[in-house]
Protein backbone atom coordinates (compact mmCIF):
# COMPACT_ATOMS: atom_id res chain seq x y z
CA UNK A 1 0.00 0.00 0.00
CA UNK A 2 2.86 2.67 0.97
CA UNK A 3 5.03 0.48 -2.05
CA UNK A 4 4.63 3.94 -4.52
CA UNK A 5 5.93 6.18 -1.45
CA UNK A 6 8.95 3.99 -0.86
CA UNK A 7 9.35 4.12 -4.58
CA UNK A 8 9.17 7.68 -4.93
CA UNK A 9 12.27 8.62 -2.27
CA UNK A 10 13.81 5.26 -2.79
CA UNK A 11 16.60 6.20 -5.01
CA UNK A 12 19.67 5.10 -2.41
CA UNK A 13 18.01 1.13 -2.44
CA UNK A 14 19.42 -0.94 -4.95
CA UNK A 15 17.40 -2.11 -7.98
CA UNK A 16 16.32 -5.64 -7.03
CA UNK A 17 15.03 -4.01 -3.82
CA UNK A 18 12.94 -1.29 -5.87
CA UNK A 19 11.72 -4.24 -8.63
CA UNK A 20 10.80 -6.39 -5.53
CA UNK A 21 8.15 -3.77 -3.48
CA UNK A 22 7.10 -2.97 -7.30
CA UNK A 23 5.71 -6.82 -8.03
CA UNK A 24 4.47 -6.73 -4.32
CA UNK A 25 2.07 -3.65 -4.78
CA UNK A 26 1.02 -4.60 -7.86
CA UNK A 27 0.01 -8.08 -6.51
CA UNK A 28 -1.73 -6.25 -3.87
CA UNK A 29 -3.47 -3.71 -6.01
CA UNK A 30 -4.43 -6.89 -8.00
CA UNK A 31 -5.75 -8.60 -4.61
CA UNK A 32 -7.95 -5.31 -4.33
CA UNK A 33 -9.47 -5.25 -7.74
CA UNK A 34 -10.54 -9.30 -7.03
CA UNK A 35 -11.99 -7.96 -4.05
CA UNK A 36 -14.18 -5.37 -5.85
CA UNK A 37 -15.59 -8.32 -8.41
CA UNK A 38 -16.51 -10.27 -5.01
CA UNK A 39 -18.30 -6.93 -4.24
CA UNK A 40 -20.40 -7.50 -7.07
CA UNK A 41 -20.74 -11.52 -6.50
CA UNK A 42 -22.52 -10.25 -3.19
CA UNK A 43 -24.17 -7.23 -4.11
CA UNK A 44 -25.95 -9.49 -6.69
CA UNK A 45 -26.56 -12.03 -4.09
CA UNK A 46 -27.93 -9.28 -1.99
CA UNK A 47 -30.09 -7.98 -4.89
CA UNK A 48 -31.44 -11.84 -4.76
CA UNK A 49 -32.12 -11.41 -1.13
CA UNK A 50 -34.32 -8.58 -1.31
CA UNK A 51 -36.16 -9.41 -3.82
CA UNK A 52 -36.95 -12.69 -1.50
CA UNK A 53 -37.33 -11.40 1.73
CA UNK A 54 -41.14 -11.46 1.97
CA UNK A 55 -41.68 -14.52 0.26
CA UNK A 56 -42.22 -16.89 3.74
CA UNK A 57 -44.53 -18.95 1.73
CA UNK A 58 -46.12 -19.46 5.27
CA UNK A 59 -42.94 -20.21 7.01
CA UNK A 60 -41.06 -18.31 9.30
CA UNK A 61 -40.49 -14.51 8.81
CA UNK A 62 -37.22 -13.11 9.99
CA UNK A 63 -38.71 -11.99 13.36
CA UNK A 64 -39.57 -15.04 14.15
CA UNK A 65 -35.90 -16.87 14.08
CA UNK A 66 -33.53 -13.81 14.60
CA UNK A 67 -32.31 -13.57 17.39
CA UNK A 68 -30.19 -10.49 17.98
CA UNK A 69 -28.34 -10.84 20.40
CA UNK A 70 -26.50 -14.14 19.17
CA UNK A 71 -25.90 -12.10 15.83
CA UNK A 72 -24.53 -9.39 18.21
CA UNK A 73 -21.80 -11.90 19.82
CA UNK A 74 -21.47 -13.04 16.02
CA UNK A 75 -20.49 -9.50 14.94
CA UNK A 76 -18.60 -9.21 18.17
CA UNK A 77 -16.28 -12.11 16.89
CA UNK A 78 -15.63 -10.63 13.52
CA UNK A 79 -15.03 -7.05 14.86
CA UNK A 80 -12.46 -8.15 17.24
CA UNK A 81 -10.07 -10.23 14.82
CA UNK A 82 -10.50 -7.43 12.41
CA UNK A 83 -8.26 -5.40 14.99
CA UNK A 84 -6.63 -8.78 15.99
CA UNK A 85 -5.46 -8.60 12.14
CA UNK A 86 -4.33 -4.87 12.59
CA UNK A 87 -1.84 -5.42 15.31
CA UNK A 88 -0.53 -8.63 13.51
CA UNK A 89 0.05 -6.36 10.21
CA UNK A 90 1.88 -3.75 12.76
CA UNK A 91 3.53 -6.33 13.88
CA UNK A 92 4.70 -7.42 10.64
CA UNK A 93 6.22 -3.90 9.27
CA UNK A 94 8.03 -3.89 12.70
CA UNK A 95 9.68 -7.20 11.64
CA UNK A 96 8.64 -9.08 15.20
CA UNK A 97 8.23 -12.76 14.06
CA UNK A 98 6.56 -14.15 17.10
CA UNK A 99 3.96 -11.15 17.65
CA UNK A 100 2.70 -11.84 14.10
CA UNK A 101 2.22 -15.36 14.57
CA UNK A 102 0.91 -14.64 18.26
CA UNK A 103 -1.87 -12.48 16.20
CA UNK A 104 -2.76 -14.30 13.50
CA UNK A 105 -3.49 -16.99 15.98
CA UNK A 106 -5.98 -14.65 18.37
CA UNK A 107 -7.65 -13.64 14.55
CA UNK A 108 -8.33 -17.12 13.78
CA UNK A 109 -9.67 -18.27 17.29
CA UNK A 110 -12.06 -15.39 16.94
CA UNK A 111 -13.18 -16.04 13.30
CA UNK A 112 -13.35 -20.01 14.33
CA UNK A 113 -15.79 -18.34 16.90
CA UNK A 114 -17.56 -16.54 14.54
CA UNK A 115 -17.90 -19.44 11.90
CA UNK A 116 -18.72 -22.28 14.45
CA UNK A 117 -21.51 -19.32 15.64
CA UNK A 118 -22.91 -19.48 12.29
CA UNK A 119 -23.04 -23.27 11.95
CA UNK A 120 -24.57 -23.50 14.99
CA UNK A 121 -27.21 -21.10 13.86
CA UNK A 122 -27.74 -22.75 10.59
CA UNK A 123 -28.11 -26.23 12.49
CA UNK A 124 -30.83 -24.82 14.55
CA UNK A 125 -32.92 -23.51 11.89
CA UNK A 126 -32.56 -26.54 9.39
CA UNK A 127 -33.23 -29.40 12.65
CA UNK A 128 -36.52 -27.07 13.25
CA UNK A 129 -37.28 -27.84 9.45
CA UNK A 130 -36.65 -24.56 8.44
CA UNK A 131 -33.93 -25.05 5.79
CA UNK A 132 -33.42 -23.33 2.64
CA UNK A 133 -36.05 -25.38 1.10
CA UNK A 134 -38.59 -24.39 3.08
CA UNK A 135 -39.55 -20.58 1.43
CA UNK A 136 -38.00 -17.77 -0.90
CA UNK A 137 -36.76 -15.75 2.13
CA UNK A 138 -34.53 -18.72 3.61
CA UNK A 139 -33.32 -19.62 0.33
CA UNK A 140 -31.85 -15.90 -0.19
CA UNK A 141 -30.86 -16.30 3.48
CA UNK A 142 -29.00 -19.61 3.64
CA UNK A 143 -27.26 -18.39 0.19
CA UNK A 144 -26.35 -14.91 1.87
CA UNK A 145 -24.83 -15.64 4.83
CA UNK A 146 -23.50 -18.86 3.54
CA UNK A 147 -21.70 -17.26 0.90
CA UNK A 148 -20.11 -15.07 3.61
CA UNK A 149 -19.37 -18.05 5.77
CA UNK A 150 -17.52 -19.72 3.40
CA UNK A 151 -15.23 -16.72 2.40
CA UNK A 152 -14.45 -16.50 6.39
CA UNK A 153 -13.59 -19.69 6.47
CA UNK A 154 -11.33 -20.01 3.20
CA UNK A 155 -9.64 -16.66 5.06
CA UNK A 156 -8.98 -19.09 8.05
CA UNK A 157 -7.82 -21.46 5.08
CA UNK A 158 -5.43 -19.57 4.10
CA UNK A 159 -4.70 -17.52 7.84
CA UNK A 160 -3.92 -21.16 9.18
CA UNK A 161 -0.85 -21.76 5.86
CA UNK A 162 0.40 -18.07 6.59
CA UNK A 163 0.88 -19.12 9.69
CA UNK A 164 2.75 -22.52 9.02
CA UNK A 165 4.54 -20.32 6.47
CA UNK A 166 5.49 -17.59 8.50
CA UNK A 167 6.90 -19.67 11.17
CA UNK A 168 8.86 -22.28 8.46
CA UNK A 169 10.12 -19.20 6.44
CA UNK A 170 9.95 -16.51 8.76
CA UNK A 171 8.69 -12.31 7.55
CA UNK A 172 10.39 -12.64 3.53
CA UNK A 173 9.19 -10.27 0.93
CA UNK A 174 6.68 -13.25 -0.31
CA UNK A 175 5.09 -13.43 3.01
CA UNK A 176 4.54 -9.73 3.74
CA UNK A 177 3.00 -9.95 0.14
CA UNK A 178 0.33 -12.60 1.48
CA UNK A 179 -0.39 -11.55 4.58
CA UNK A 180 -1.37 -8.00 3.02
CA UNK A 181 -3.38 -9.13 0.65
CA UNK A 182 -4.83 -11.76 3.72
CA UNK A 183 -5.11 -8.25 5.50
CA UNK A 184 -7.28 -6.82 2.67
CA UNK A 185 -9.39 -9.65 2.62
CA UNK A 186 -10.28 -10.14 6.09
CA UNK A 187 -10.85 -6.38 6.69
CA UNK A 188 -13.55 -6.91 3.33
CA UNK A 189 -15.10 -9.59 4.62
CA UNK A 190 -16.16 -7.70 8.09
CA UNK A 191 -17.37 -4.56 5.62
CA UNK A 192 -19.36 -7.20 4.18
CA UNK A 193 -21.16 -8.42 7.43
CA UNK A 194 -21.65 -4.90 7.90
CA UNK A 195 -24.17 -5.12 5.40
CA UNK A 196 -25.28 -8.59 6.19
CA UNK A 197 -26.19 -7.50 10.09
CA UNK A 198 -27.96 -4.20 8.88
CA UNK A 199 -30.11 -5.70 5.77
CA UNK A 200 -31.00 -9.32 6.82
CA UNK A 201 -30.95 -9.40 10.95
CA UNK A 202 -31.82 -5.46 12.09
CA UNK A 203 -34.38 -4.40 8.78
CA UNK A 204 -35.34 -8.74 8.70
CA UNK A 205 -36.45 -8.11 12.59
CA UNK A 206 -37.82 -4.48 12.47
CA UNK B 1 14.41 -1.98 7.99
CA UNK B 2 14.33 1.82 9.58
CA UNK B 3 13.01 3.01 6.27
CA UNK B 4 10.01 0.17 6.38
CA UNK B 5 9.58 1.78 9.61
CA UNK B 6 9.61 5.34 8.86
CA UNK B 7 6.91 4.66 6.44
CA UNK B 8 4.90 2.04 8.05
CA UNK B 9 2.71 4.32 10.17
CA UNK B 10 1.71 6.37 6.72
CA UNK B 11 0.46 3.53 4.66
CA UNK B 12 -0.36 0.47 7.45
CA UNK B 13 -2.29 2.32 10.16
CA UNK B 14 -0.74 2.23 13.80
CA UNK B 15 -2.22 0.88 17.10
CA UNK B 16 -4.14 4.14 18.01
CA UNK B 17 -5.80 3.93 14.38
CA UNK B 18 -6.65 0.78 15.01
CA UNK B 19 -8.24 1.28 18.45
CA UNK B 20 -9.88 4.36 16.89
CA UNK B 21 -11.81 2.14 14.26
CA UNK B 22 -12.21 -0.11 16.50
CA UNK B 23 -14.30 1.79 19.21
CA UNK B 24 -15.79 3.54 16.79
CA UNK B 25 -16.92 0.60 14.96
CA UNK B 26 -18.07 -0.67 18.52
CA UNK B 27 -20.48 2.34 18.77
CA UNK B 28 -21.42 2.56 15.79
CA UNK B 29 -22.54 -1.77 15.74
CA UNK B 30 -24.09 -1.31 19.20
CA UNK B 31 -26.78 2.03 18.39
CA UNK B 32 -28.41 0.12 15.48
CA UNK B 33 -28.91 -3.11 17.51
CA UNK B 34 -29.82 -0.86 20.97
CA UNK B 35 -32.83 0.82 18.29
CA UNK B 36 -33.97 -2.99 16.87
CA UNK B 37 -34.29 -4.95 20.34
CA UNK B 38 -35.39 -1.85 21.91
CA UNK B 39 -37.72 0.13 19.86
CA UNK B 40 -38.34 3.32 20.35
CA UNK B 41 -38.67 4.89 17.28
CA UNK B 42 -41.16 4.84 14.14
CA UNK B 43 -40.34 1.80 12.15
CA UNK B 44 -39.15 4.40 9.05
CA UNK B 45 -36.94 6.29 11.62
CA UNK B 46 -35.38 3.32 12.49
CA UNK B 47 -35.01 2.03 9.20
CA UNK B 48 -32.82 4.94 8.32
CA UNK B 49 -31.06 5.30 10.78
CA UNK B 50 -30.05 1.63 11.08
CA UNK B 51 -28.60 2.31 7.37
CA UNK B 52 -27.07 5.58 8.05
CA UNK B 53 -25.02 4.08 11.02
CA UNK B 54 -23.99 1.33 8.14
CA UNK B 55 -22.53 3.23 6.32
CA UNK B 56 -20.68 5.60 8.45
CA UNK B 57 -19.63 1.59 9.91
CA UNK B 58 -18.35 1.36 6.29
CA UNK B 59 -16.55 4.58 5.89
CA UNK B 60 -14.41 3.95 9.55
CA UNK B 61 -14.13 0.41 7.87
CA UNK B 62 -12.18 1.70 5.12
CA UNK B 63 -10.55 4.39 6.58
CA UNK B 64 -9.41 3.00 9.48
CA UNK B 65 -8.95 -0.63 8.60
CA UNK B 66 -8.43 -0.80 4.84
CA UNK B 67 -6.32 2.53 5.37
CA UNK B 68 -8.04 4.20 2.19
CA UNK B 69 -7.61 7.71 1.75
CA UNK B 70 -6.70 10.71 -0.83
CA UNK B 71 -2.78 10.37 -0.86
CA UNK B 72 -1.07 9.30 -4.18
CA UNK B 73 -0.37 5.90 -3.36
CA UNK B 74 -4.17 5.44 -2.90
CA UNK B 75 -5.62 6.99 -5.49
CA UNK B 76 -6.03 3.52 -7.90
CA UNK B 77 -7.31 1.08 -5.04
CA UNK B 78 -9.81 4.29 -3.98
CA UNK B 79 -10.59 4.92 -8.40
CA UNK B 80 -11.41 0.95 -8.41
CA UNK B 81 -13.64 0.99 -5.23
CA UNK B 82 -15.77 4.26 -6.52
CA UNK B 83 -16.12 2.11 -9.82
CA UNK B 84 -17.20 -0.94 -7.96
CA UNK B 85 -19.80 1.26 -5.19
CA UNK B 86 -21.34 2.66 -8.81
CA UNK B 87 -21.60 -0.62 -10.16
CA UNK B 88 -23.12 -1.99 -6.89
CA UNK B 89 -25.62 0.95 -6.81
CA UNK B 90 -26.67 0.30 -10.38
CA UNK B 91 -26.90 -3.70 -10.10
CA UNK B 92 -28.67 -4.13 -6.35
CA UNK B 93 -30.88 -0.35 -7.45
CA UNK B 94 -31.79 -0.93 -10.92
CA UNK B 95 -33.11 -5.33 -9.71
CA UNK B 96 -35.43 -4.00 -6.93
CA UNK B 97 -36.70 -1.17 -9.25
CA UNK B 98 -37.17 -4.31 -12.03
CA UNK B 99 -38.56 -6.87 -9.54
CA UNK B 100 -41.02 -4.67 -7.58
CA UNK B 101 -42.65 -2.76 -10.52
CA UNK B 102 -43.06 -6.18 -11.57
CA UNK B 103 -44.49 -7.13 -8.37
CA UNK B 104 -46.88 -4.27 -8.47
CA UNK B 105 -48.06 -4.65 -11.87
CA UNK B 106 -48.58 -8.43 -11.06
CA UNK B 107 -50.62 -7.57 -8.52
CA UNK B 108 -53.12 -4.81 -10.36
CA UNK B 109 -53.83 -8.05 -12.19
Amino acid sequence: MSNLVMNADGHGHDHGHDEHHDSGGTTVFGFWLYLMTDCVLFASIFAAYAVLANNYAGGPSGHDIFELPYVLGETAFLLLSSITYGFAMLALFKGKKSQVLGWLFITFLFGLGFIVMEVNEFHKLISEGFGPQRSGFLSGFFTLIGTHGLHVTSGLIWMAIMMYQVWKKGLTPTNTTRLSCLSLFWHFLDVVWICVFTVVYLMGTL
Amino acid sequence: MANHDAHSDAGHGSVKSYVIGFVLSIILTAIPFGLVMFPSLSKAATLWLVLIFAVVQIVVHLVYFLHLDRSPAQRNNVTALCFAALVIVLLVGLSLWIMFSIHTAMMAH
